[in-house]
């Protein structure tokens, strides 16, 4: 049962890890424009050439 | 990814940002155009391009204004318009809070099931206390979050002497939170915080689904708005142009209108004749010739010559803005429309809550003693609590649509689904709905060389036919004729010379009854004759609807014989010649009658109608107005998204009505045990899944059934 105190806090801890990282995707805007990432992968990079 | 930045910009540090919207963005070539040309841009900063959206938000120096954007934007080749502070600013943030509402439950539901599943899987004495209280922990602050939704909104309707589907909801979960926490700290054995929570989170995952499809319809509308007679060119005492926003216009000013521009206010010719398209108020879409002295109002388009104009009327003086106001008051019927949702709960709570009440007083007469008859009549509560029937509508309006999306079809919202499946009468306005609403030529009389020839004059000229005769004859693959001496003279026409020959696009001699222009070619003189042609599906839409049992007619503010025309075409009923008023009572009077009518229209003379009929669309090409009083805006050349849509929303209501059978059913197996008392928190959980499941499952059919 000991295990019970380490593993509950590690469950909960990862949880709410995941629950930040998503209040801030959102917040950084990242659900904004869904469907730009996937044409944007087909713009040609002039700039590299330099 | 991000725009280049250039150094300029760097040393000032003091921008502005601006927001666009720019509905020609479909590919990515747009994005890499905009942001890369953009960004060369001495005094811009950053350009971003929201491709769903179809937004381009640009952060630059004071010294651009928004004018100054929006030409190096149609430099581009990009029809811009400024983004109004925020229009959508409000359902951007309740999709905002539903999203992390439906974050934080799924958060709190999948810890609380954890240690949920330890205690039905038989933890005993402290264990399961421990994990009771850490249940407890978690669920209090994630309810009290993620419920905020639904307790505010069952709080306003109570306030309200109202009930509906929140109301049920808010009692369930507070009630169901409190035993458990009364169990908790007593160290019984039931505790329902899984259920609590996630009752929450099926609930939140519909109204997030709900927010996300408003949310996505409306960007797509508001991307169609087109700018019409917003401001003016008005001619101030020293002789300078002003550009004076239509608010602003005061009678007794003269505004310059160009040929092609929308007038923004009612008013007298002064100076100048032309020919006004008035077709988005009266729906005659001939153009009408007029001189000075002339009355002209807001909302038409001066076609061929400038014209200056003495303001007669302004604002909220104007023609338009009465018809506005006609629309305003048409509207009230709609918003008396209550959601099937509502209609259900308005049933469903007080059978529930009396429910549980009897089954408290039973089994209280049955001496179980105050704890047990409470849990009792919790425990149906939690049962009951409608888990199914929150998603039992969003679910399937969100699924249909989607569907209706690709079939280029935006729905406003699911009350506007539910009154489209209730229409059983479909009035058609005729300009720009039935028909194109562009006059197309008919080419027939031309030879190759004539086309060649009529290609290149049209092409030097931005009248309304010339530009129709320019598409038509590019469409048909001819190539320009190389001309010289080329002239536009303002009223007349065309001229030029081709091999020595002198050569014109002109007024017809002869008077005509159609539209049409003349070719002359020497001393060879052919007219071109324009109609508006009938949209190529219009009789199948019509076929469709008719086969669905509604019934077609034709309501247009157009010259009778061109009505007949198109409704003998159609074999529809029609009604020609009608004013905005007739037409809001056309329609009053089928209400009247207990008809429930489809409006279907694009003119600023349809607007009132569109407000009143049960259920309106406009094609994408309305003026604004209409597209603000419809229920729904189409896209594309084709009408059958009409009749898609009907079907669709039929089809949806269908699947609305097995999911609350569904519901129901539930109810009447589940009930029972709840009321014996036999429901453990266990039971409560896996009823409550697997209704929302078989709900969701089945609405995800409709996915197939709308075409």
């Amino acid at each position: 049962m000991s295990g019970l105190l380490v593993l509950i806090p590690v469950a909960l801890g990862l949880g709410l890890l995941g629950l930040a990282t998503f209040f801030w995707a959102m917040r950084k805007g990242q659900f904004d424009d869904l469907d730009g990432a996937a044409h944007r992968i087909l713009i040609d990079d002039e700039d590299s050439e330099r | 990814m991000n725009a280049p930045v250039t150094p300029a910009a760097f040393e000032t540090g003091h921008f502005e940002d601006s927001r666009f919207t720019v509905p020609g963005i479909r590919c990515a070539g747009c994005i890499a155009k905009i942001e890369r040309e953009l960004g060369k841009h001495s005094a811009i900063d950053s350009v971003r391009v929201n491709f769903s959206a179809k937004r381009v938000a640009i952060r630059h120096l004071p010294e651009l204004d928004d004018d100054n954007l929006i030409a190096a934007l149609a430099g581009l080749g990009f029809e811009a318009q400024r983004l109004d502070d925020n229009p959508v600013a409000e359902d951007v943030s309740e999709a905002r809070l539903l999203q992390r509402s439906l974050a934080v439950a799924g958060f709190g539901m999948m810890n609380v099931m954890l240690l949920s599943v330890s205690v039905w899987s038989g933890a005993e004495g402290s264990t399961r206390d421990l994990f009771h209280w850490l249940s407890a922990i978690i669920a209090l602050p994630v309810i009290a979050y993620s419920g905020r939704p639904f307790f505010a909104s069952a709080w306003m309707a109570l306030r309200n002497r109202r009930t509906n589907m929140d109301v049920p909801i808010s009692i369930g979960v507070l009630l169901a939170t409190g035993l458990s926490l009364y169990e908790t700290v007593a160290g019984g054995g039931h505790s329902y915080f899984e259920s609590a929570v996630m009752l929450l989170f099926f609930l939140l995952a519909g109204r997030t689904l709900d927010a996300a499809m408003r949310s996505r319809t409306r960007a797509g509308i508001g991307a169609l708005l087109s700018r019409m007679g917003r401001s003016a060119q008005v001619i101030g005492p020293d002789g300078r142009l002003q550009s004076i926003a239509a608010e602003d216009l005061r009678p007794g000013m003269v505004m310059l209108v160009a040929a092609g521009e929308a007038l923004a206010a009612d008013g007298i010719i002064e100076q100048g004749s032309t020919s006004i398209d008035n077709a988005m108020l009266t729906g005659e879409s001939r153009p009408e010739a007029r001189v000075i002295g002339d009355e002209v109002h807001a909302g038409a388009t001066n076609l061929t010559a400038p014209v200056r104009v003495r303001i007669t009327a302004a604002a909220s003086d104007t023609v338009l803005a009465e018809i506005a106001r006609l629309m305003d008051e048409a509207g009230q019927s709609r918003s008396r429309y209550v959601r099937i949702a509502d209609r259900a709960s308005r049933l469903y709570a007080p059978a529930v809550h009396s429910l549980a009440l009897l089954a408290f007083i039973g089994w209280m007469i049955a001496g179980a003693g105050v704890h047990q008859s409470l849990v009792i009549a919790i425990a149906v509560l939690i049962i009951t609590c409608p888990c199914a029937m929150g998603l039992a509508v969003p679910a399937a309006q969100v699924v249909t649509t989607g569907a209706l999306l690709k079939h280029g079809m935006l729905i406003k919202d699911g009350s506007a689904l539910e009154r489209f499946a209730e229409v059983d009468l479909a009035v058609f306005d005729k300009t720009g709905t039935l028909t194109m609403g562009a006059p197309a030529p008919d080419l027939s009389s031309l030879d190759d060389d004539a086309r060649r020839v009529a290609l290149a004059l049209s092409s030097a000229s931005c009248h309304p036919l010339s530009t129709g005769l320019a598409v038509a004859l590019r469409d048909a693959g001819v190539v320009s004729a190389e001309l010289s001496d080329i002239a536009e003279r303002s009223g007349e026409g065309v001229f030029a010379s081709w091999r020595g020959i002198d050569v014109a696009l002109e007024r017809p001699d002869t008077a005509q009854s159609e539209i049409a222009v003349q070719l002359r070619i020497g001393t060879t003189r052919t007219v071109v004759n324009f109609t508006d042609p009938v949209r190529t599906d219009a009789g199948q839409t019509m076929a469709v609807l008719d086969a669905t049992g509604i019934e077609s007619r034709i309501l247009s503010g157009d010259a009778s014989d061109a009505v007949a025309r198109v409704a003998r075409e159609l074999g529809v009923h029609a009604r020609a010649g009608a004013s905005p008023q007739d037409k809001l009572e056309t329609l009053e009077h089928l209400h009247r009658q207990g008809r429930r009518p489809l409006m279907v229209g694009d003119g600023i003379n349809d607007g009132p109608a569109l407000a009143a009929a049960h259920a309106s669309i406009a094609p994408g090409s309305a003026s604004d107005i209409s597209q603000q009083a419809a229920d729904a805006v189409f896209t594309g050349s084709n009408l059958m998204p009409v009749a898609v849509t009907v079907r669709g929303a039929r089809a949806c209501a269908k699947v609305v009505r097995q999911n609350f059978g569904f519901a129901i059913v539930y109810n009447v197996l589940a009930v029972p045990l709840a009321l014996a008392g036999l429901v453990t928190p266990l039971i409560a959980a896996i009823a409550m899944s697997a209704s929302s499941i078989i709900v969701v499952a089945n609405s995800l059919r409709l996915r197939s059934l709308v075409r």
